[in-house]
Protein backbone atom coordinates (compact mmCIF):
# COMPACT_ATOMS: atom_id res chain seq x y z
CA UNK A 1 0.00 0.00 0.00
CA UNK A 2 1.46 3.47 -1.08
CA UNK A 3 -0.64 5.96 0.23
CA UNK A 4 -0.03 9.24 2.12
CA UNK A 5 -1.07 7.98 5.95
CA UNK A 6 1.16 8.00 8.70
CA UNK A 7 -0.93 5.20 10.82
CA UNK A 8 -4.36 3.44 9.42
CA UNK A 9 -5.37 3.64 12.78
CA UNK A 10 -5.24 7.39 13.09
CA UNK A 11 -6.24 8.40 9.38
CA UNK A 12 -9.76 9.68 10.12
CA UNK A 13 -8.69 11.51 12.66
CA UNK A 14 -5.76 13.25 11.49
CA UNK A 15 -8.36 13.89 8.37
CA UNK A 16 -10.58 15.92 10.34
CA UNK A 17 -7.40 17.66 12.14
CA UNK A 18 -6.35 18.58 8.82
CA UNK A 19 -10.25 19.90 7.76
CA UNK A 20 -10.04 21.92 10.78
CA UNK A 21 -7.01 23.57 10.08
CA UNK A 22 -8.04 24.24 6.77
CA UNK A 23 -11.56 25.52 7.04
CA UNK A 24 -12.16 26.64 10.91
CA UNK A 25 -13.43 29.49 9.93
CA UNK A 26 -16.24 26.94 8.20
CA UNK A 27 -16.77 24.07 10.83
CA UNK A 28 -15.50 22.72 13.97
CA UNK A 29 -14.66 19.16 15.42
CA UNK A 30 -16.80 17.96 18.50
CA UNK A 31 -16.70 14.70 20.87
CA UNK A 32 -17.27 12.26 19.99
CA UNK A 33 -15.87 13.26 16.27
CA UNK A 34 -18.51 14.91 14.46
CA UNK A 35 -17.97 17.79 12.39
CA UNK A 36 -20.33 20.95 12.89
CA UNK A 37 -20.85 24.12 11.58
CA UNK A 38 -18.90 26.85 13.35
CA UNK A 39 -21.59 29.14 14.01
CA UNK A 40 -24.40 26.09 15.10
CA UNK A 41 -27.18 25.77 16.16
CA UNK A 42 -28.70 28.72 14.68
CA UNK A 43 -32.03 29.59 16.47
CA UNK A 44 -35.16 29.01 14.37
CA UNK A 45 -33.27 27.30 11.62
CA UNK A 46 -33.46 23.54 10.88
CA UNK A 47 -30.34 21.65 11.53
CA UNK A 48 -29.54 19.00 8.97
CA UNK A 49 -26.74 16.27 9.71
CA UNK A 50 -25.86 13.30 7.83
CA UNK A 51 -23.20 10.19 8.37
CA UNK A 52 -21.88 7.67 6.76
CA UNK A 53 -18.48 6.25 6.81
CA UNK A 54 -15.15 7.61 5.49
CA UNK A 55 -13.41 7.23 2.51
CA UNK A 56 -16.51 9.32 0.72
CA UNK A 57 -14.56 12.81 0.84
CA UNK A 58 -15.60 15.84 0.54
CA UNK A 59 -19.18 13.69 1.15
CA UNK A 60 -20.31 14.41 4.20
CA UNK A 61 -17.76 16.76 6.29
CA UNK A 62 -16.86 18.82 3.31
CA UNK A 63 -20.56 19.79 2.88
CA UNK A 64 -21.10 21.38 6.43
CA UNK A 65 -21.22 24.67 6.27
CA UNK A 66 -23.62 27.40 5.31
CA UNK A 67 -26.73 26.67 3.16
CA UNK A 68 -25.72 22.76 3.36
CA UNK A 69 -25.16 20.39 5.88
CA UNK A 70 -25.25 21.69 10.02
CA UNK A 71 -23.12 18.49 10.84
CA UNK A 72 -22.07 15.22 9.64
CA UNK A 73 -21.14 12.06 11.68
CA UNK A 74 -17.75 10.62 10.03
CA UNK A 75 -17.55 6.98 10.87
CA UNK A 76 -14.60 4.97 10.25
CA UNK A 77 -13.56 3.96 6.85
CA UNK A 78 -16.76 2.45 5.12
CA UNK A 79 -18.44 2.10 8.51
CA UNK A 80 -21.34 3.65 9.28
CA UNK A 81 -20.58 6.06 11.83
CA UNK A 82 -22.05 4.98 15.78
CA UNK A 83 -25.63 6.46 17.60
CA UNK A 84 -23.55 8.27 20.03
CA UNK A 85 -22.30 10.70 16.92
CA UNK A 86 -25.48 11.39 15.41
CA UNK A 87 -27.07 12.08 18.55
CA UNK A 88 -24.73 14.72 19.08
CA UNK A 89 -24.49 16.09 16.17
CA UNK A 90 -28.48 16.11 16.83
CA UNK A 91 -28.13 18.30 20.07
CA UNK A 92 -25.49 20.38 18.70
CA UNK A 93 -27.50 21.79 15.84
CA UNK A 94 -30.84 22.35 17.23
CA UNK A 95 -31.97 25.65 17.02
CA UNK A 96 -35.59 24.70 18.18
CA UNK A 97 -36.93 24.19 14.68
CA UNK A 98 -36.63 20.58 14.00
CA UNK A 99 -33.46 17.95 12.69
CA UNK A 100 -33.82 16.49 9.66
CA UNK A 101 -31.56 13.74 8.98
CA UNK A 102 -30.08 13.07 5.82
CA UNK A 103 -29.45 8.81 5.55
CA UNK A 104 -28.13 6.79 3.18
CA UNK A 105 -29.41 3.64 2.60
CA UNK A 106 -26.98 1.25 3.67
CA UNK A 107 -27.90 -1.58 6.37
CA UNK A 108 -25.38 -0.11 9.00
CA UNK A 109 -26.36 3.35 8.30
CA UNK A 110 -29.69 2.35 8.77
CA UNK A 111 -29.77 0.85 11.63
CA UNK A 112 -26.80 3.00 13.49
CA UNK A 113 -29.30 6.30 12.51
CA UNK A 114 -32.83 3.85 14.07
CA UNK A 115 -30.76 3.14 17.43
CA UNK A 116 -30.04 6.18 17.84
CA UNK A 117 -33.66 7.77 17.18
CA UNK A 118 -34.71 5.23 19.73
CA UNK A 119 -31.80 6.41 22.11
CA UNK A 120 -32.75 9.57 22.19
CA UNK A 121 -36.36 9.59 21.99
CA UNK A 122 -37.04 11.03 25.63
CA UNK A 123 -35.00 14.78 24.19
CA UNK A 124 -37.59 17.59 23.18
CA UNK A 125 -36.11 17.55 19.82
CA UNK A 126 -38.11 17.03 16.45
CA UNK A 127 -36.48 14.79 13.98
CA UNK A 128 -37.63 13.43 11.01
CA UNK A 129 -35.00 11.67 7.99
CA UNK A 130 -35.18 10.84 4.50
CA UNK A 131 -33.38 7.83 3.54
CA UNK A 132 -31.56 8.23 -0.10
CA UNK A 133 -31.91 5.79 -2.28
CA UNK A 134 -30.88 6.45 -6.07
CA UNK A 135 -28.45 3.21 -7.21
CA UNK A 136 -30.46 1.97 -9.99
CA UNK A 137 -27.87 -0.98 -10.34
CA UNK A 138 -29.87 -2.62 -7.76
CA UNK A 139 -33.05 -3.71 -7.92
CA UNK A 140 -35.43 -2.36 -5.30
CA UNK A 141 -37.24 -5.56 -4.01
CA UNK A 142 -37.73 -7.86 -0.81
CA UNK A 143 -34.83 -9.78 -1.86
CA UNK A 144 -32.15 -6.71 -1.57
CA UNK A 145 -31.38 -4.20 1.07
CA UNK A 146 -32.91 -2.30 -1.11
CA UNK A 147 -31.12 0.15 -3.89
CA UNK A 148 -28.26 2.16 -1.97
CA UNK A 149 -27.65 6.11 -1.39
CA UNK A 150 -25.32 7.42 -3.99
CA UNK A 151 -24.83 10.37 -5.75
CA UNK A 152 -28.08 11.66 -5.21
CA UNK A 153 -27.20 12.39 -1.52
CA UNK A 154 -24.91 15.53 -2.58
CA UNK A 155 -27.90 16.76 -4.15
CA UNK A 156 -30.25 16.03 -1.26
CA UNK A 157 -27.71 18.17 1.31
CA UNK A 158 -27.19 20.85 -0.80
CA UNK A 159 -31.23 21.32 -1.79
CA UNK A 160 -32.09 20.48 1.85
CA UNK A 161 -29.60 22.90 3.23
CA UNK A 162 -30.83 25.56 0.78
CA UNK A 163 -34.60 25.18 2.73
CA UNK A 164 -33.33 25.12 6.07
CA UNK A 165 -31.08 28.47 5.31
CA UNK A 166 -34.05 30.68 3.56
CA UNK A 167 -36.32 29.10 7.12
CA UNK A 168 -38.55 26.85 5.58
CA UNK A 169 -39.97 24.43 9.10
CA UNK A 170 -38.81 20.86 9.27
CA UNK A 171 -42.13 19.91 7.44
CA UNK A 172 -41.36 21.70 4.07
CA UNK A 173 -37.40 20.94 4.18
CA UNK A 174 -37.87 16.96 4.89
CA UNK A 175 -40.80 17.36 2.06
CA UNK A 176 -38.17 18.54 -0.26
CA UNK A 177 -35.44 16.74 0.61
CA UNK A 178 -37.80 13.23 0.09
CA UNK A 179 -38.73 15.22 -3.60
CA UNK A 180 -34.88 15.45 -4.67
CA UNK A 181 -34.94 11.56 -3.30
CA UNK A 182 -38.37 10.92 -5.27
CA UNK A 183 -36.58 12.79 -8.52
CA UNK A 184 -32.99 11.10 -9.21
CA UNK A 185 -31.15 8.13 -9.91
CA UNK A 186 -27.73 6.93 -10.27
CA UNK A 187 -25.38 4.27 -11.14
CA UNK A 188 -21.65 4.28 -10.80
CA UNK A 189 -18.87 1.70 -12.71
CA UNK A 190 -15.11 0.98 -11.46
CA UNK A 191 -12.12 0.46 -13.18
CA UNK A 192 -9.92 -0.23 -9.94
CA UNK A 193 -10.80 -1.46 -6.69
CA UNK A 194 -9.98 0.89 -3.89
CA UNK A 195 -7.86 0.22 -0.80
CA UNK A 196 -9.25 0.42 2.67
CA UNK A 197 -6.50 1.48 5.03
CA UNK A 198 -7.16 -0.74 7.69
CA UNK A 199 -7.08 -3.64 5.19
CA UNK A 200 -3.70 -2.96 3.45
CA UNK A 201 -4.60 -4.01 0.00
CA UNK A 202 -6.79 -3.89 -2.86
CA UNK A 203 -10.27 -5.12 -2.04
CA UNK A 204 -11.23 -7.12 -4.89
CA UNK A 205 -8.72 -7.96 -7.83
CA UNK A 206 -9.53 -6.90 -11.59
CA UNK A 207 -7.79 -7.61 -14.60
CA UNK A 208 -6.28 -5.04 -16.70
CA UNK A 209 -9.05 -5.53 -19.08
CA UNK A 210 -11.90 -5.46 -17.15
CA UNK A 211 -14.18 -3.43 -15.20
CA UNK A 212 -17.16 -3.47 -12.89
CA UNK A 213 -20.65 -1.95 -13.31
CA UNK A 214 -23.07 -1.41 -11.13
CA UNK A 215 -20.23 -0.39 -8.13
CA UNK A 216 -21.60 1.03 -4.96
CA UNK A 217 -19.72 3.30 -2.87
CA UNK A 218 -17.64 0.62 -0.23
CA UNK A 219 -15.60 -1.35 -3.05
CA UNK A 220 -18.14 -3.93 -2.63
CA UNK A 221 -18.34 -5.90 -5.94
CA UNK A 222 -20.58 -4.75 -8.31
CA UNK A 223 -23.30 -6.59 -10.22
CA UNK A 224 -20.89 -7.27 -12.95
CA UNK A 225 -17.69 -7.82 -14.24
CA UNK A 226 -17.45 -7.05 -17.96
CA UNK A 227 -14.48 -6.69 -20.86
CA UNK A 228 -13.11 -2.75 -20.75
CA UNK A 229 -14.82 -1.00 -22.80
CA UNK A 230 -14.23 2.80 -24.78
CA UNK A 231 -15.63 5.89 -22.55
CA UNK A 232 -18.66 6.38 -24.66
CA UNK A 233 -19.64 2.73 -24.74
CA UNK A 234 -19.21 2.30 -20.77
CA UNK A 235 -21.42 5.79 -20.41
CA UNK A 236 -24.18 4.02 -22.56
CA UNK A 237 -24.32 1.19 -19.84
CA UNK A 238 -24.78 3.46 -17.10
CA UNK A 239 -26.93 6.14 -18.74
CA UNK A 240 -29.53 3.64 -20.31
CA UNK A 241 -30.81 1.86 -17.11
CA UNK A 242 -31.02 4.96 -15.07
CA UNK A 243 -33.25 6.71 -18.24
CA UNK A 244 -35.23 3.15 -18.11
CA UNK A 245 -36.54 4.14 -15.37
CA UNK A 246 -38.89 6.03 -17.44
CA UNK A 247 -38.49 9.59 -14.88
CA UNK A 248 -36.74 11.43 -18.10
CA UNK A 249 -39.27 12.87 -20.82
CA UNK A 250 -38.66 14.71 -23.80
CA UNK A 251 -38.57 18.89 -22.71
CA UNK A 252 -37.95 17.73 -19.13
CA UNK A 253 -35.27 19.85 -17.27
CA UNK A 254 -32.44 17.52 -15.78
CA UNK A 255 -29.21 18.04 -13.47
CA UNK A 256 -26.30 16.03 -14.49
CA UNK A 257 -23.93 14.92 -11.53
CA UNK A 258 -20.98 13.16 -13.04
CA UNK A 259 -18.98 12.49 -10.12
CA UNK A 260 -15.72 10.81 -9.98
CA UNK A 261 -15.05 7.91 -7.80
CA UNK A 262 -11.52 9.04 -6.31
CA UNK A 263 -8.81 8.34 -8.51
CA UNK A 264 -10.11 9.28 -12.35
CA UNK A 265 -8.96 12.68 -13.15
CA UNK A 266 -11.37 15.56 -14.55
CA UNK A 267 -10.44 14.97 -17.98
CA UNK A 268 -11.71 11.68 -17.99
CA UNK A 269 -14.94 13.16 -16.37
CA UNK A 270 -15.60 15.59 -19.00
CA UNK A 271 -15.08 12.89 -21.90
CA UNK A 272 -18.09 11.46 -19.40
CA UNK A 273 -19.64 14.42 -19.42
CA UNK A 274 -19.66 14.72 -22.90
CA UNK A 275 -21.27 11.44 -23.85
CA UNK A 276 -24.01 12.19 -21.25
CA UNK A 277 -25.14 15.14 -22.88
CA UNK A 278 -25.12 13.81 -25.90
CA UNK A 279 -27.47 11.15 -25.02
CA UNK A 280 -29.71 13.16 -23.19
CA UNK A 281 -29.87 15.93 -26.09
CA UNK A 282 -30.77 12.90 -28.60
CA UNK A 283 -34.01 12.80 -25.96
CA UNK A 284 -35.10 16.09 -25.73
CA UNK A 285 -33.64 16.39 -22.15
CA UNK A 286 -32.42 19.77 -21.38
CA UNK A 287 -29.50 19.69 -19.36
CA UNK A 288 -30.06 22.98 -17.12
CA UNK A 289 -27.65 22.44 -13.90
CA UNK A 290 -24.49 20.34 -13.87
CA UNK A 291 -21.88 19.38 -11.26
CA UNK A 292 -18.37 17.62 -12.77
CA UNK A 293 -15.83 16.57 -10.23
CA UNK A 294 -15.15 13.80 -7.57
CA UNK A 295 -17.71 14.56 -4.21
CA UNK A 296 -18.41 11.34 -3.63
CA UNK A 297 -15.88 9.09 -3.44
CA UNK A 298 -14.31 5.60 -2.72
CA UNK A 299 -11.21 6.21 -1.56
CA UNK A 300 -8.48 6.04 -4.69
CA UNK A 301 -10.86 4.31 -6.78
CA UNK A 302 -10.80 4.82 -10.28
CA UNK A 303 -14.03 4.76 -11.83
CA UNK A 304 -17.42 6.88 -12.54
CA UNK A 305 -21.18 7.51 -11.18
CA UNK A 306 -23.61 9.36 -13.48
CA UNK A 307 -26.44 10.68 -11.25
CA UNK A 308 -29.41 12.61 -13.10
CA UNK A 309 -31.94 14.46 -11.27
CA UNK A 310 -34.98 16.22 -12.71
CA UNK A 311 -35.24 19.58 -11.70
CA UNK A 312 -38.50 21.89 -11.28
CA UNK A 313 -37.95 25.50 -10.40
CA UNK A 314 -38.25 24.60 -6.99
CA UNK A 315 -35.18 22.89 -6.86
CA UNK A 316 -33.16 24.81 -9.49
CA UNK A 317 -33.46 27.89 -7.02
CA UNK A 318 -32.42 25.93 -4.33
CA UNK A 319 -29.46 24.59 -6.00
CA UNK A 320 -28.88 27.93 -7.23
CA UNK A 321 -29.31 29.97 -3.84
CA UNK A 322 -25.74 30.20 -1.79
CA UNK A 323 -23.59 28.05 -0.46
CA UNK A 324 -20.54 27.99 1.79
CA UNK A 325 -18.80 24.93 2.76
CA UNK A 326 -15.13 23.27 2.25
CA UNK A 327 -16.51 21.58 -1.01
CA UNK A 328 -18.51 23.95 -2.49
CA UNK A 329 -19.04 27.38 -2.27
CA UNK A 330 -20.99 30.01 -4.45
CA UNK A 331 -23.53 33.36 -4.42
CA UNK A 332 -21.14 34.94 -1.51
CA UNK B 1 -24.57 -25.73 37.00
CA UNK B 2 -24.65 -21.61 37.12
CA UNK B 3 -23.31 -19.23 35.36
CA UNK B 4 -21.22 -16.17 36.43
CA UNK B 5 -20.57 -12.78 35.98
CA UNK B 6 -17.20 -14.17 36.06
CA UNK B 7 -17.99 -17.08 33.46
CA UNK B 8 -19.08 -13.91 31.04
CA UNK B 9 -15.92 -12.09 32.08
CA UNK B 10 -13.60 -15.42 30.34
CA UNK B 11 -16.29 -15.59 27.66
CA UNK B 12 -15.82 -11.78 26.43
CA UNK B 13 -12.01 -11.78 26.77
CA UNK B 14 -11.49 -15.06 24.72
CA UNK B 15 -13.99 -13.95 22.34
CA UNK B 16 -11.76 -10.62 21.73
CA UNK B 17 -9.13 -12.72 21.75
CA UNK B 18 -10.70 -15.39 18.99
CA UNK B 19 -12.07 -12.39 16.53
CA UNK B 20 -8.31 -10.98 17.35
CA UNK B 21 -7.15 -13.82 15.49
CA UNK B 22 -9.55 -14.27 12.76
CA UNK B 23 -9.45 -10.94 12.07
CA UNK B 24 -8.02 -11.69 8.81
CA UNK B 25 -10.01 -14.48 7.52
CA UNK B 26 -13.44 -11.99 8.52
CA UNK B 27 -12.24 -9.76 6.40
CA UNK B 28 -11.05 -11.47 3.82
CA UNK B 29 -14.75 -13.18 3.33
CA UNK B 30 -16.52 -9.67 3.64
CA UNK B 31 -14.10 -8.79 1.04
CA UNK B 32 -15.52 -11.08 -1.37
CA UNK B 33 -19.48 -10.48 -0.87
CA UNK B 34 -19.14 -7.29 1.65
CA UNK B 35 -16.96 -4.12 2.04
CA UNK B 36 -14.13 -5.63 3.50
CA UNK B 37 -14.23 -4.54 7.28
CA UNK B 38 -16.06 -7.29 9.53
CA UNK B 39 -12.38 -8.70 10.94
CA UNK B 40 -11.41 -4.86 11.20
CA UNK B 41 -14.60 -3.42 12.73
CA UNK B 42 -15.17 -6.79 15.57
CA UNK B 43 -11.62 -6.64 16.46
CA UNK B 44 -11.97 -2.97 17.01
CA UNK B 45 -15.21 -3.34 18.78
CA UNK B 46 -13.88 -6.53 20.82
CA UNK B 47 -10.50 -4.24 21.96
CA UNK B 48 -13.42 -1.38 22.95
CA UNK B 49 -15.08 -4.07 25.46
CA UNK B 50 -11.62 -5.19 26.89
CA UNK B 51 -10.92 -1.50 27.73
CA UNK B 52 -13.66 -1.28 29.86
CA UNK B 53 -14.39 -4.62 31.51
CA UNK B 54 -11.91 -4.39 34.37
CA UNK B 55 -13.85 -1.09 35.56
CA UNK B 56 -17.36 -2.85 35.57
CA UNK B 57 -18.24 -3.88 39.01
CA UNK B 58 -18.44 -7.44 38.92
CA UNK B 59 -20.93 -9.28 40.45
CA UNK B 60 -23.75 -9.03 37.55
CA UNK B 61 -23.70 -11.32 34.39
CA UNK B 62 -26.11 -9.06 32.82
CA UNK B 63 -24.79 -5.94 34.20
CA UNK B 64 -21.25 -7.13 31.80
CA UNK B 65 -23.32 -8.02 29.44
CA UNK B 66 -25.23 -5.25 28.97
CA UNK B 67 -21.90 -2.52 29.05
CA UNK B 68 -20.21 -5.00 26.22
CA UNK B 69 -23.08 -4.32 24.14
CA UNK B 70 -23.70 -0.75 24.79
CA UNK B 71 -19.80 -0.81 24.09
CA UNK B 72 -19.94 -2.16 21.25
CA UNK B 73 -22.80 -0.49 19.70
CA UNK B 74 -20.51 2.77 20.70
CA UNK B 75 -17.65 1.71 19.01
CA UNK B 76 -18.06 -0.04 15.88
CA UNK B 77 -20.62 1.25 13.83
CA UNK B 78 -21.70 -0.27 10.22
CA UNK B 79 -23.74 -3.08 11.04
CA UNK B 80 -22.52 -5.15 13.18
CA UNK B 81 -21.99 -2.79 15.93
CA UNK B 82 -25.59 -2.12 16.07
CA UNK B 83 -26.73 -6.15 15.70
CA UNK B 84 -23.52 -7.75 18.37
CA UNK B 85 -24.24 -4.53 20.86
CA UNK B 86 -28.14 -5.75 20.19
CA UNK B 87 -27.77 -9.42 21.02
CA UNK B 88 -25.31 -8.89 24.40
CA UNK B 89 -27.73 -5.87 25.40
CA UNK B 90 -30.69 -8.08 25.30
CA UNK B 91 -29.03 -11.12 27.06
CA UNK B 92 -28.44 -8.20 29.63
CA UNK B 93 -31.30 -7.63 29.73
CA UNK B 94 -32.55 -10.74 29.88
CA UNK B 95 -30.74 -11.89 32.74
CA UNK B 96 -31.64 -8.85 34.77
CA UNK B 97 -29.45 -8.25 38.30
CA UNK B 98 -28.79 -12.03 39.14
CA UNK B 99 -26.32 -12.92 40.70
CA UNK B 100 -26.15 -16.57 39.90
CA UNK B 101 -27.74 -17.31 36.46
CA UNK B 102 -29.16 -21.28 35.92
CA UNK B 103 -28.52 -22.74 32.54
CA UNK B 104 -32.10 -22.49 31.90
CA UNK B 105 -32.34 -18.47 32.23
CA UNK B 106 -28.72 -18.21 30.60
CA UNK B 107 -30.38 -19.91 27.24
CA UNK B 108 -33.59 -17.94 27.83
CA UNK B 109 -30.79 -14.81 27.48
CA UNK B 110 -29.40 -16.18 24.13
CA UNK B 111 -32.68 -16.78 22.92
CA UNK B 112 -33.76 -13.13 23.80
CA UNK B 113 -30.35 -11.84 22.07
CA UNK B 114 -31.76 -13.93 19.26
CA UNK B 115 -34.62 -12.31 18.49
CA UNK B 116 -33.24 -9.02 19.33
CA UNK B 117 -30.94 -9.43 16.14
CA UNK B 118 -33.26 -10.87 14.06
CA UNK B 119 -35.75 -7.60 14.83
CA UNK B 120 -32.50 -4.78 14.66
CA UNK B 121 -31.97 -6.24 11.25
CA UNK B 122 -35.01 -7.56 9.93
CA UNK B 123 -33.76 -10.32 8.98
CA UNK B 124 -35.61 -13.89 8.04
CA UNK B 125 -34.40 -17.33 8.40
CA UNK B 126 -32.52 -18.39 5.17
CA UNK B 127 -31.65 -14.72 4.37
CA UNK B 128 -27.74 -15.26 5.15
CA UNK B 129 -27.12 -13.63 7.89
CA UNK B 130 -25.96 -14.01 11.57
CA UNK B 131 -29.70 -15.30 12.23
CA UNK B 132 -28.92 -18.45 9.70
CA UNK B 133 -25.97 -19.33 12.24
CA UNK B 134 -27.61 -18.16 15.65
CA UNK B 135 -30.88 -19.89 15.45
CA UNK B 136 -29.72 -23.44 15.34
CA UNK B 137 -27.37 -22.74 17.99
CA UNK B 138 -30.01 -21.39 20.40
CA UNK B 139 -32.09 -24.42 19.56
CA UNK B 140 -29.84 -26.86 20.04
CA UNK B 141 -29.66 -25.48 23.70
CA UNK B 142 -33.24 -25.36 24.24
CA UNK B 143 -33.53 -28.72 23.22
CA UNK B 144 -30.76 -30.06 25.38
CA UNK B 145 -32.47 -30.64 28.86
CA UNK B 146 -30.72 -31.11 32.26
CA UNK B 147 -29.77 -34.80 31.58
CA UNK B 148 -27.17 -34.05 28.62
CA UNK B 149 -24.05 -32.39 30.41
CA UNK B 150 -23.72 -28.29 29.91
CA UNK B 151 -19.98 -28.71 28.01
CA UNK B 152 -22.02 -31.56 25.68
CA UNK B 153 -25.02 -29.40 24.87
CA UNK B 154 -22.63 -25.85 24.27
CA UNK B 155 -20.66 -28.20 21.82
CA UNK B 156 -23.84 -29.19 19.98
CA UNK B 157 -24.67 -25.34 19.90
CA UNK B 158 -21.49 -24.93 18.79
CA UNK B 159 -21.69 -27.24 16.09
CA UNK B 160 -25.31 -26.24 14.91
CA UNK B 161 -23.62 -22.78 14.14
CA UNK B 162 -21.38 -23.87 11.77
CA UNK B 163 -23.82 -26.42 9.92
CA UNK B 164 -26.11 -23.40 10.05
CA UNK B 165 -23.32 -20.88 8.81
CA UNK B 166 -22.61 -23.93 5.90
CA UNK B 167 -25.95 -24.13 5.39
CA UNK B 168 -26.70 -20.72 3.72
CA UNK B 169 -23.47 -20.60 1.94
CA UNK B 170 -24.92 -21.46 -1.23
CA UNK B 171 -27.87 -19.42 -1.28
CA UNK B 172 -28.09 -15.84 -2.45
CA UNK B 173 -27.99 -13.04 0.27
CA UNK B 174 -31.09 -10.83 1.03
CA UNK B 175 -29.88 -8.68 3.67
CA UNK B 176 -26.86 -6.20 4.51
CA UNK B 177 -24.41 -5.50 1.46
CA UNK B 178 -23.69 -9.02 0.19
CA UNK B 179 -27.55 -8.23 -1.27
CA UNK B 180 -26.88 -6.09 -3.83
CA UNK B 181 -24.20 -9.02 -5.57
CA UNK B 182 -27.56 -10.69 -6.28
CA UNK B 183 -26.54 -14.46 -7.64
CA UNK B 184 -23.20 -13.27 -7.60
CA UNK B 185 -23.04 -13.63 -3.62
CA UNK B 186 -24.15 -17.35 -4.14
CA UNK B 187 -21.40 -19.85 -3.09
CA UNK B 188 -19.62 -17.18 -0.72
CA UNK B 189 -20.03 -17.94 2.90
CA UNK B 190 -21.18 -15.29 5.20
CA UNK B 191 -18.85 -13.27 7.35
CA UNK B 192 -21.52 -12.26 9.74
CA UNK B 193 -22.17 -15.84 10.24
CA UNK B 194 -19.12 -16.75 10.69
CA UNK B 195 -18.60 -14.41 13.21
CA UNK B 196 -21.42 -15.82 15.08
CA UNK B 197 -20.19 -19.49 14.84
CA UNK B 198 -17.08 -18.12 16.37
CA UNK B 199 -19.06 -16.83 19.52
CA UNK B 200 -20.57 -20.32 19.89
CA UNK B 201 -17.66 -22.16 19.60
CA UNK B 202 -16.36 -19.77 22.17
CA UNK B 203 -18.93 -19.98 24.55
CA UNK B 204 -18.69 -23.70 24.17
CA UNK B 205 -14.42 -23.18 24.99
CA UNK B 206 -15.40 -20.79 28.19
CA UNK B 207 -16.87 -23.47 29.80
CA UNK B 208 -14.90 -26.37 28.80
CA UNK B 209 -11.60 -24.71 29.10
CA UNK B 210 -12.83 -24.24 32.89
CA UNK B 211 -13.73 -27.98 33.55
Amino acid sequence: MKKLINDPERAVDEALAGMVAAHGDLIRVEEPNIVVRRDAPRQGKVGIISGGGSGHEPMHGGFVGLGMLDAACPGAVFTSPVPDQMIAATKAVDGGAGVLHIVKNYTGDVMNFEMAAEMAQTDSIEVSSVLIADDVAVQDSLYTAGRRGVGGTVLAEKIAGAAAEEGADLATVTRICQKVQDNVRSMGMALTSCTVPAAGKPTFEIGDDEMEIGVGIHGEPGRRRAKLAPADEIVQLLVDPILEEGLFDSGDEAFLFVNGLGGTPLLELYIVYRKVAEMLDSRGVRVTRNLVGSYITSLDMAGTSITLLKLDDELTRLWDAPVHTPALRWGM
Amino acid sequence: MTITAEDMRRFLMLFATNVAEQREELTRLDSAIGDGDHGINMDRGMKAVLEVLPGIDGSEAGTLLKQAGLRLVSTVGGASGPLYGTFFLRMGTALGDATEVSRAQFVAALRAGLEGVAARGKAQPDDKTMVDAMTPAVEALESADDSIDWAEALTRAADAAVTGRDRVTPLVARKGRASYLGERAAGHQDPGATSTALLFATLRDTFIDQA
